[in-house]
């Protein structure tokens, strides 16, 4: 790959708390290399920041690798900037040209209250999955992990499913500021193994009660979701949670 | 003074004899019985939702904005177990062998026994919460292989095994969260211990959000907080991996188990600049099918594509016949060293190897799938594209991962490769019970030092975590707190709560204080180059007497000189680093001092004064057949206690794998 040398302007929200109003500021960065990731950029920033006496930017971030789901910037209107099937620690700075101007914000969404800057408060996604999103298996219950067999393609879509990192993309994405991605891809993990069965009528319904009960919005499906998820999570997996939501709603035992 | 507390009787009868005669609680008394749970990983996730199904009640803690988060998760090749499925030979003593041998005879025999029995309830277990390992067409689990072994036992979900398992044990925790038999703490970071009579009693954590201390109190206090890799600055730890709580438990009186063992891990995408954050790490399952090699000619510039298959050096398969490309990582790594050193590195740097998958593209999965597909004499090209869809649905992700950081497509052109810091094998000292020399204190996963010797295997650390969390802790913790039934909650406003937080907030002011010049980021990366230099990859006398010195330097610098920003009653991530920062550069003087006194080449740990003519590992079973527990006597001393190691199973060899 060449490499090369770029100068940018960056405007990046601010926002000192949850209270804050917040707004955004601009920051010229210089000599940034095109093999850095976007992140080593903002490390860069902070550093001149803290030398200047100023207050760094605080971001989410830990493994940087593109697994953990906490790096989260909406960059140039986009969740994880513009790269497909991306998070921000995996976009690299060969993806901009000296000159650019980046606007950097965080996580726009009701049930996403910013903590600072561009941390935003996502423990509502620990409260959906804390309504449904598990099998309820004791440890020490299991039978020998090849007592049931579970055909391949089941195994590898549940998988594809199993992939979210729980970022929150879909969400920022989304005009409507809807989880159904995130919380699809959960039921769709479950619903698809035989393992999953036993809880299928009641699980899709107490996630999604938990979800409107935390303030995200209704899927109208047009996709946005889906176009930015770091792990290509489909939105066919929504279409099985309606089915699954209507299995659950519309059956009665017998 | 080190009390192991191995059952007697026969090895393999251990575990089943202890778990036949250990203490229980009964299901009224774990109601009134805390359990602190500090760290949410594959070792915390699972401790805690065991816990909570078992009726404790438990606080779990993390310093990430979810469980789900916790390092574990990027684990990506797999994980071990003696189930044999394949039917190659596999079973709980191999598992066990493998294991002692491949930590370079440096674990303690009945733990390692125990992971083994243990580890096929693992895979059954994580089966039944849905995690979506890989399977066969018959609908059956597969399996691949990894390094030190010759059988295939290792289970995996494509590149993100970790994550599945992580996500297995996170939602068996959330379920307990709803129940209400587990509170979670997210965005909590625990800044100490707290004892009372020699008792762990509770901790005091900083809620990073609002800054405030917090007391929690806990019949028992688990550290499940993971390795302390990030000493180095640069590994393939997350960045807020840190190794703070066990570090303050150090300080308390906790032993600290084999600092110096460290696992360098053969392949990691290389340095490209001194931008550079984090390393990445590139799975092991990758050297199944890929070749390592070199070029043969010193200083060769021509692209890797262009130089003819005689004029490459394929070095490991050269040097070790019988194991190859599937030499265990400490092994492979020094071999990496070796050829770079030596000249014959690749890339601008030359720091790193060619880690090449076009012959098993092509020979092993390009021929099968024509086979398959009746192709008849198939081209080169048919046969790279038919190999590229199988590469794709098992390595997809990692392919994906190094064009997005390298720019280079790796299906067309090889990896570079280099060893980067990726798992400490030492931490605080336990007992067979996981249990440290403070009563009331435990550490799992690897924030302890207990299974993996001197070089942890491939797809071993899932293995141990979840072990310790799901099978391991809920018996042994019970023998502890049987005797704990009567013993009322201790109230926060006990004089030890109020001193330990008092101790906490002054250390914290005392960094405040400091407003100098330099960030916490330099003093970390200057920290870094000096364990990197001098107790890395190799280390010899001089070099770690000068690190020791440069680091008593480096810290005094640091509490004249650090420049934290902001204040301490608010989100204020420079502060956690820094706090974090202080205490890797008190770590880094044990780690020189252990890796000083152990003047012997084991596993990880590799003295150049001890070494075979050949440049092999030389072990020095009559002086360190012993585990080294400090114990920390003061600023820049400590003692040191010898557990000494028997092998009656498992009887030390010169390791091999030629």
């Amino acid at each position: 790959m060449e490499h090369y040398t770029m100068n940018l302007t960056l405007k990046v929200w601010r926002q000192k708390n949850t209270d804050d109003r917040g707004g955004f500021e601009t920051y010229p960065v210089k000599n940034i290399s095109s093999e850095m990731s976007f992140l080593e950029m903002f490390d860069v920033l902070n550093e001149e920041l803290i030398r200047e006496g100023k207050d760094p930017i605080a971001f989410d971030h830990d493994c940087r690798e593109g697994i953990c789901g906490m790096c989260s910037m909406y960059i140039n209107g986009r969740p994880h900037g513009p790269w497909k099937a991306n998070t921000v620690c995996q976009l690299h700075m060969r993806a901009y040209k000296d000159g650019d101007t980046i606007v950097v914000e965080p996580w726009r969404a009701n049930a996403f209250p910013v903590i600072k800057d561009l941390m935003v408060d996502r423990t509502a996604f620990d409260r959906i999955i804390q309504a449904g999103g598990f099998i309820s298996v004791n440890t020490g219950n299991a039978l020998d992990a090849n007592a049931i067999p579970v055909r391949k393609d089941k195994a590898d879509a549940a998988f594809a499913a199993a992939a979210c990192i729980g970022c929150g993309a879909c969400v920022a994405a989304c005009k409507n500021s809807s989880a159904m991605l995130f919380l699809s891809a959960k039921v769709s993990h479950l619903a698809l193994l035989p393992q999953g069965a036993p809880e299928r009528k009641t699980r899709a319904m107490n996630m999604v009660a938990q979800m409107d009960k935390e303030g995200f919005g209704a899927c109208t499906n047009t996709g946005a979701c889906e176009a930015v998820c770091p792990k290509e999570i489909s939105i066919d997996t929504i279409a099985r949670l309606n089915r699954e939501y209507m299995l659950g709603a519309a059956t009665v035992e017998s | 003074m080190l009390e192991s507390k191995i059952p007697s009787g026969p090895l393999e009868q251990n575990w089943t004899y202890y778990k036949g005669h250990c203490k229980l609680v009964n299901p009224a008394n774990k109601r009134k019985l805390d359990v602190i749970v500090v760290g949410t990983g594959l070792a915390g996730a699972s401790a805690a939702a065991s816990l909570g199904e078992l009726g404790y009640k438990v606080k779990a803690f993390c310093f990430q904005d979810s469980p789900r988060r916790a390092h574990s998760i990027a684990a990506q090749g797999g994980i071990n177990a003696a189930k044999n499925y394949q039917n190659d030979g596999d079973s709980v003593f191999r598992l066990f062998y493998d294991t002692v041998k491949g930590g370079d005879y440096r674990a303690r025999e009945a733990n390692v026994h125990r992971l083994a029995e243990v580890s096929v309830n693992i895979i059954d277990q994580c089966v039944a919460q849905g995690v979506p390992f890989a399977r066969e067409y018959g609908g059956l689990l597969n399996n691949r292989s990894f390094g030190g072994t010759q059988v295939k036992r290792t289970f995996y979900a494509a590149g993100q095994t970790g994550q599945q398992l992580l996500i297995g044990a996170y939602q068996a925790m959330e379920r307990q969260v709803a129940l209400g038999n587990v509170q979670q703490f997210t965005r909590h970071e625990m800044l100490d211990v707290v004892i009372i009579d020699g008792k762990a009693r509770g901790i005091i954590a900083r809620n990073l959000i609002t800054g405030k201390l917090e007391r929690h109190f806990g019949h028992a206090v688990l550290l499940c907080t993971g390795g302390y890799g990030n000493v180095f600055y640069l590994s393939t730890n997350a960045m807020g991996s840190n190794v703070t709580a066990i570090w303050k438990a150090h300080k308390q009186g906790a032993y600290f188990g084999n600092p110096c063992f460290t696992q360098i891990h053969p392949t990691c995408i290389p340095v490209s600049g001194d931008h550079q954050s984090k390393l990445t790490l590139m799975s092991e399952s990758l050297r199944n099918d890929g070749r390592i090699w070199v070029p043969k000619k010193k200083d060769d510039n021509r692209k890797p594509n262009d130089i003819p298959e005689e004029e490459r050096d394929y070095y490991l398969e050269r040097r070790y016949p019988a194991f190859g490309n599937l030499v265990p990582r400490d092994v492979a790594s020094r071999a990496a060293k070796e050829r770079s050193d030596a000249g014959y590195g690749v890339g601008t740097t030359k720091q790193a190897v060619y880690l090449d998958f076009k012959y098993n593209l092509i020979n092993k999965y390009g021929r099968a799938e024509a086979t398959k597909r009746g192709i008849q004499n198939p081209d080169e090209a048919t046969l790279v594209s038919l190999g590229k869809e199988v590469v794709k649905e098992e390595y997809g992700n990692l392919f994906d991962m190094y064009e997005k950081i390298t720019g280079e497509n790796p299906y067309e052109v090889p990896m570079r490769i280099y060893p980067a810091v990726h798992y400490t094998m030492g931490g605080l000292w336990v007992d067979y019970e996981l249990m440290t020399n403070i009563k009331g204190l435990y550490a799992l996963g690897e924030a302890n030092f207990s299974d993996h010797g001197a070089n942890r295997l491939g797809a071993s650390a899932l293995m141990q975590g979840l072990a310790d969390g799901y099978f391991v802790i809920p018996y042994t913790i019970g023998n502890y707190l049987a005797d704990e039934i009567a013993t009322k909650p201790v109230p926060t406003t006990h004089e030890a709560f109020e001193k330990t937080e008092k101790e906490v907030a002054d250390r914290i002011n005392t960094l405040m204080n400091i407003r100098g010049k330099q960030t916490v980021e330099s003093f970390h990366k200057r920290l870094g180059k000096i364990m990197w230099e001098k107790c890395g990859m190799t280390r010899n006398a001089l070099g770690l007497q000068e690190a020791i010195t440069e680091i008593r330097a480096l810290k005094k610098e640091f509490w004249r000189d650090v420049c934290i920003p902001g204040a301490i009653h608010e989100m204020n991530p420079e502060l956690d680093k820094a706090g974090r920062v202080a205490d890797f550069i008190e770590l880094g003087e044990l780690m020189c001092k252990d890796a000083l006194d152990r003047n012997e080449s084991c596993g990880g740990h590799f003295r150049e004064e001890s070494q075979t003519e050949e440049g092999e590992a030389k072990r020095d079973d009559a002086n360190y057949s012993y585990v080294a527990a400090w114990e920390y006597a003061g600023e820049g001393h400590w003692n040191l206690y010898k557990e000494v190691l028997n092998f009656e199973v498992a009887k030390p060899t010169q390791r091999s794998y030629k």
